[in-house]
Parts: C-alpha cells; sequence; structure tokens
C-alpha cells in the first residue's frame, strides 16, 4: 500500500458513457491482484476532496486500467484528464477474488460497470480455466462486455439478448452450471446481488463477490465503509479492508 | 539535530513538534504507519474508545460536501479491553506520545475507562470526547450543557494524574465559557474543534443521504470557523489549545497557532493523503528556519488584533 504518481497514457472511450483509463506503473502492475482497488485522488484542490475508488480493469505489462462511466465530478474530472498527466494512485487496496480452487468453469456475472474488475480475472484465469461471462444491464447501453470471454447477454427491457434480470438468466442456464464444477465471481448493483446471494445459496454454488460502499479512507482508517456480517452481528465488516470482495455467504446484502 | 526547537507544551506533557494526529482519523495507527513514521509526529489520538466495543452506525456513514465531508461512524471502536490487549502491543514499539480518546454515554463510564486506562503506562494523556454530534444514547448531549463538562471535567480528573484534554463542540454559542468550565475542574488543555453538525438530502430520493439524517462536517470547509473558536478561547482562557478543523498543510497549522494554537491535529486530510503529516512537520521546520522563528512555540497566540 503505497502512494503513486503515474502517467495516465490513454484515455479510449469503449461506448459514450464508459471510459477507460490506461496507466504506466510498474510498482503497481508488479504486485497488484485482481478484484483488488486503487483511490485516486482527482484533483491536488480541496473540490472534489475525497479520493476515488476504482477496481482495477486490467494489467497488462507495465499498464493498468480503469474503467469507469462518468457519474458526477470527480469522474468528469477523470474523464478529462491530459495525456501524460500524473495521476495520484493510492494502492493496491483491498483483498482480491481467490482466483485458486478446484473449480474447472469460472462463471463472471456482472451487472453494468460491475463488469470493470472482470477484463483482470479473465486474463489471470483464461489459460487455466473455462470462463463464461453473464452480463446484465438495464438496456443495451448498460451492458459492457468489454474483454469478458464466452459472453451471455440480458437486459431488463430486452434491448439485448435475453430479457430480464442476469440471475434469471443464470437460472435458464441451470443445467450447463451444474454438470461442471463451477465458482462464481460477481459485481454489480446490491439489488442484483442479493438476487444472487438467494440462487447461490439455493443451488449451493461457490461465490464471492465484489461489494461497493461509499468510501472517505480505502484503507481502514476512518470506518466509514461498514458492511454487516453474517457471522459476527456485534461488529460491522470493512469493505475496503475486509472486502470489498467477499464470499457472498459471509455478508448481508 | 534541528536548528529549530519544534516542541511543545501541554500540561507535564512535552511534544517533540505541535502535529497531533485526530482522533477517528487514524484508527489504531496501525495502517497509517505504512504511510508517515509515526516516531516523527508530535503525538497520536487513538478513535475514541468506550467501555464496551461500539457496532457504530449503519451505512451509508460518509458523505462529500463542498469542500469537506460529513460522517456519522457512530463511535464505532472495539472497546477499552481489546485496546489493551489487541492495540496497545502495535503502537509500544514506537516512541510517539499515545493520547486515548475517550468516548461515553454516562458519567461513570468515562470514568471507568480513565480509570482503566490511565495504569497503562503506554498511555501519556487523555482526550475526553464530550462532543461528538453523531449518538444519541443516553439521551443527554454532553458537549451542549455546560454543567455536564464541568462534572466530567471534575469526575474524570479525579482518577488520573496524566494530562487531561476537554475535547470541545463547536456547536454551542460561547464555547470559551466550556473552556473555562474545563479548566477550573482540572482540565489542562482544550482541543476545539470536533466536527459541526450538518446534513445533506438526495434532491431526487428527497432522503438524506446519511443514514443517521446529522453527520459531523469536516475538512477544510470548517477551518475558518475552527480558527474562530480557538481565538475566542484563546482570549478568554489561559490554557493550552490543541487546534482542529481543516488543517490541509503547513500554512494551515501556522495559522492555527497564531490564532491561540499550542498544538494541532491533522483530521480529513489523512484520509486524502496519508503521507502529510510526516511532511508537514519539515515544512514547518523550514518555514521556521526561513523567517528567522527559533522555537515554534513563539508562534502560539501571536496574533495583532
Ligand atoms: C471498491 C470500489 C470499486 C469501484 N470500482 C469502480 C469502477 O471500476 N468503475 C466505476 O466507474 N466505479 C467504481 N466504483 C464507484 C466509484 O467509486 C464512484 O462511481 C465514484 O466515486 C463516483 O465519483 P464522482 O465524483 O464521479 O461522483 P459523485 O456522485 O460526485 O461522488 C461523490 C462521493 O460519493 C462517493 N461515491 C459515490 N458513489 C459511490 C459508489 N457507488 N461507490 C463508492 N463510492 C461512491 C465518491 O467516492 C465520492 O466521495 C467503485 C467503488 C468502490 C467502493
Ligand atoms: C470519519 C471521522 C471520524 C471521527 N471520529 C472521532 C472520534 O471517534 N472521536 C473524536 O473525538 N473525534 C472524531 N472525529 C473528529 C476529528 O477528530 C476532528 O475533530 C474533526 O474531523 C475536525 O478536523 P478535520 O477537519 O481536520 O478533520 C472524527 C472525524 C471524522 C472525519
Ligand atoms: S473507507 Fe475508510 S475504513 Fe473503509
Amino acid at each position: 500500500m503505497f502512494i503513486t504518481n503515474s502517467p495516465v497514457e490513454e484515455i479510449l472511450e469503449i461506448n459514450p458513457q464508459i471510459y477507460l483509463l490506461k496507466v504506466l506503473s510498474p510498482e503497481l502492475t508488479s504486485i497488484i491482484k485482481p478484484g483488488q482497488f486503487l483511490n485516486i485522488r482527482v484533483t491536488n484542490r480541496t473540490a472534489p476532496l475525497l479520493r476515488r475508488p476504482f477496481s482495477v480493469c486490467d494489467v497488462i505489462g507495465d499498464h493498468l486500467y480503469l474503467m469507469f462511466n462518468v457519474m458526477g465530478e470527480g469522474t468528469s474530472m477523470l474523464a478529462h484528464k491530459q495525456i501524460g498527466s500524473h495521476l495520484d494512485i493510492l494502492g493496491p487496496l483491498g483483498n482480491g477474488f481467490n482466483l485458486n480452487g478446484s473449480y474447472d468453469t469460472a462463471i463472471i456475472v456482472a451487472g453494468g460497470l460491475g463488469a470493470a474488475p472482470f477484463p483482470f480475472v479473465t486474463r489471470m484465469l483464461e489459460r487455466k480455466k473455462n470462463i463464461i461471462s453473464f452480463v446484465g444491464g438495464r438496456s443495451e447501453h448498460d451492458v459492457i462486455t468489454y474483454n469478458l470471454k464466452n459472453v451471455q447477454i440480458a437486459s431488463d427491457d430486452g434491448s439485448v439478448g435475453f430479457k430480464g434480470n442476469v440471475v434469471q438468466l443464470l437460472e435458464q442456464n441451470l443445467e450447463l452450471l451444474q454438470s461442471q464444477k463451477i465458482k462464481i465471481f460477481a459485481c454489480g448493483p446490491n439489488a442484483m446481488l442479493r438476487v444472487l446471494k438467494e440462487f447461490c445459496l439455493k443451488h449451493n454454488f461457490d461465490c464471492e463477490v465484489s461489494t461497493e460502499c461509499a468510501m472517505a479512507c480505502g484503507f481502514g482508517i476512518c470506518q466509514g465503509c461498514p458492511i454487516e456480517s453474517t457471522a459476527q452481528s456485534e461488529k460491522y465488516l470493512l469493505v475496503c479492508k475486509d472486502g470489498p470482495v467477499f464470499n457472498i455467504k459471509d455478508v448481508v446484502i | 539535530m534541528s536548528k529549530v526547537d519544534l516542541s511543545v507544551k501541554i500540561g507535564s506533557l512535552t511534544l517533540r513538534n505541535p502535529i497531533m494526529l485526530a482522533s477517528g482519523t487514524v484508527g489504531y495507527g496501525n495502517e497509517i504507519s505504512e504511510f508517515t513514521d509515526l516516531n516523527k509526529l508530535g503525538g497520536i489520538v487513538t478513535k475514541s474508545l468506550s467501555l464496551k466495543p461500539r457496532k457504530g452506525n449503519p451505512p451509508q456513514r460518509i458523505v462529500e460536501t463542498p469542500s469537506g465531508m460529513l460522517n456519522a461512524i457512530g463511535l464505532a471502536n472495539v472497546g477499552v479491553e481489546a485496546f489493551i490487549k489487541e492495540k496497545i502491543p502495535f503502537l509500544k514499539k514506537y516512541d510517539v506520545p499515545l493520547i486515548c480518546n475517550i468516548a461515553a454515554s454516562t458519567i461513570e463510564e468515562y470514568v471507568e475507562c480513565t480509570k482503566i486506562l490511565t495504569s497503562e503506562e503506554t498511555i501519556k494523556a487523555f482526550e475526553i470526547n464530550v462532543s461528538c454530534p453523531n449518538v444519541k444514547e443516553g439521551g443527554l448531549s454532553f458537549g451542549n450543557d455546560l454543567k455536564s463538562v464541568a462534572q466530567i471535567t471534575e469526575k474524570v480528573r479525579a482518577v488520573t494524574t496524566k494530562p487531561l484534554i476537554m475535547k470541545l463542540s463547536p456547536n454551542v454559542s460561547y464555547i470559551a465559557e466550556f473552556a473555562k468550565a474545563a479548566k477550573e475542574n482540572g482540565a489542562d488543555a482544550v482541543s476545539a474543534i470536533n466536527t459541526l453538525v450538518g446534513a445533506s438530502f438526495n434532491i431526487f430520493t428527497r432522503k438524506p443521504k446519511i443514514q443517521n439524517v446529522t453527520g459531523g462536517l469536516s475538512g477544510p470547509a470548517i477551518k475558518p470557523v475552527a480558527i474562530a473558536k480557538v481565538l475566542e478561547i484563546s482570549r478568554q482562557v489561559e490554557m493550552p489549545i490543541i487546534g482542529i478543523g481543516g488543517i490541509m498543510d503547513w500554512k494551515d497549522v501556522v495559522e492555527f497557532m497564531i490564532a491561540g494554537s499550542t498544538a494541532v491535529q491533522i483530521g480529513t486530510l489523512n484520509f486524502i493523503d496519508p503521507t502529510a503529516p510526516g511532511k508537514i512537520v519539515n515544512q514547518l521546520e523550514e518555514h521556521c528556519i526561513k523567517n528567522g522563528i527559533e522555537k515554534i512555540s513563539a508562534l502560539i497566540a501571536s496574533y495583532q488584533l
């Protein structure tokens, strides 16, 4: 965990709303794991004041990639960074996905920008495991499939792929899932994760999920990012330090 | 050897420099030690400790505001017993004054916590938090009640000989009265200020952004309020003041000292740049050298009104 100032080398628009930031940082790329995140200071002025958390989207050689949507002031500033300017990055943060295990097929489940951490996961897994990606969104524009493998799509309005949510799509493919040794890796809005949890408990699937929460520090000093634990009700876990990736059984979503 | 004397005194406690880390913004020192050498600092204040562990408030606990943030953590902490067992061993490795911040829902709880902790040699002073805006328990908001502040100071004073610092609320009309009450009842110093009560709404859902509805405002947005409160106390009460509120760099520290602070605490800045506290110590030294200030304590209350 440290702070680096790393040059922005490219800003790619993967669709009119979604940007990809390419940053040179050998210090980070040599140690970062899929599912970990970075806390980025978008300006050295006092507004916006806090850093913004982003998953590492991908790592290729000495470069790391961040994928984001312009939500507010912070992400707007990121989208307008000059090529060659330096990005103040604090990381690597959080625990990341545990990709090891005796499963042979990785099922990726992503809702909207929940797709952000999975290109890196896919890159690390593709030589060792089969990968099937179930990707959902409200409509065509929200379905992000960038650098994913074997994609199956669901959209709430049916504008693309299966009409319905991504967990309904999983239900439809239950036979396929049950015929293999699988592990599920998921990220997306809480509403999606809630139904996914029910699905996983019902069918006894092992699932790791990346969660989100508004954060101030990102490394465990502010207590700002609690998440309810199913094991111990007397205290919260911290999304930034104990997560953001949890076994879906261990947290109340 | 430094050419400048950066040391300052809070009661019987000498700090090697005026830079302390504020309660609730450094956890128990562990994580921030990866960014800043704790041995370089004047002091470190723990997250508010209560007798029993506290779970704190449900999310969302944090929201950003213009040049500031609101928090409603709700004093989540491990409790006194776990602090002694699990957190002190780490802090013992450092040569930096450890100040325990205590929060409670009853006067007896303040006394009990202090009694237990005062026998720990590593703890060099107490900061008593009578001013957290995020806890409703007990039905009392101690920080707004002069009598309570006087009583808590007196009762806690009776059970420890270590320096006693009362952390005051800015959410009162005349903060100097509270400082006076603290001093008259045996406090060695006051900390000013804790966070200001604030709120923020989502205009589409019309719901508060913080689950607790209100939160405590911190960060650069509150600095002018904090400076005014420090000045008010400084002009009316003769006692060390620890200035807190919105410090972002060494210039803010100098400003707080001129307004009457003997030392300062850095809070929200730790979240944004956890390496800043160490850097600020160096920059203060440079400032003193450049301006022919031999003892940094010469800055204290050096305002020209
Ligand atoms: C572990 C983690 C990983 C993330 N990864 C990505 C990613 O890869 N791509 C991406 O586009 N977004 C990601 N997010 C969400 C992203 O941090 C927010 O969308 C972003 O902070 C919004 O900033 P803004 O200034 O544009 O918006 P504003 O609405 O102005 O943000 C205001 C404040 O709220 C906080 N905030 C708002 N929404 C969220 C949220 N959903 N999660 C956390 N904090 C929030 C911000 O940090 C900021 O302090 C991630 C969040 C977390 C916690
Ligand atoms: C997230 C957060 C948690 C805090 N927790 C405590 C606490 O437990 N006890 C306390 O006395 N003050 C607490 N404070 C107040 C700070 O110590 C400090 O008084 C305040 O934040 C103002 O300083 P700043 O503007 O530099 O942050 C907390 C502040 C923040 C932002
Ligand atoms: S964001 Fe500060 S503790 Fe998690």
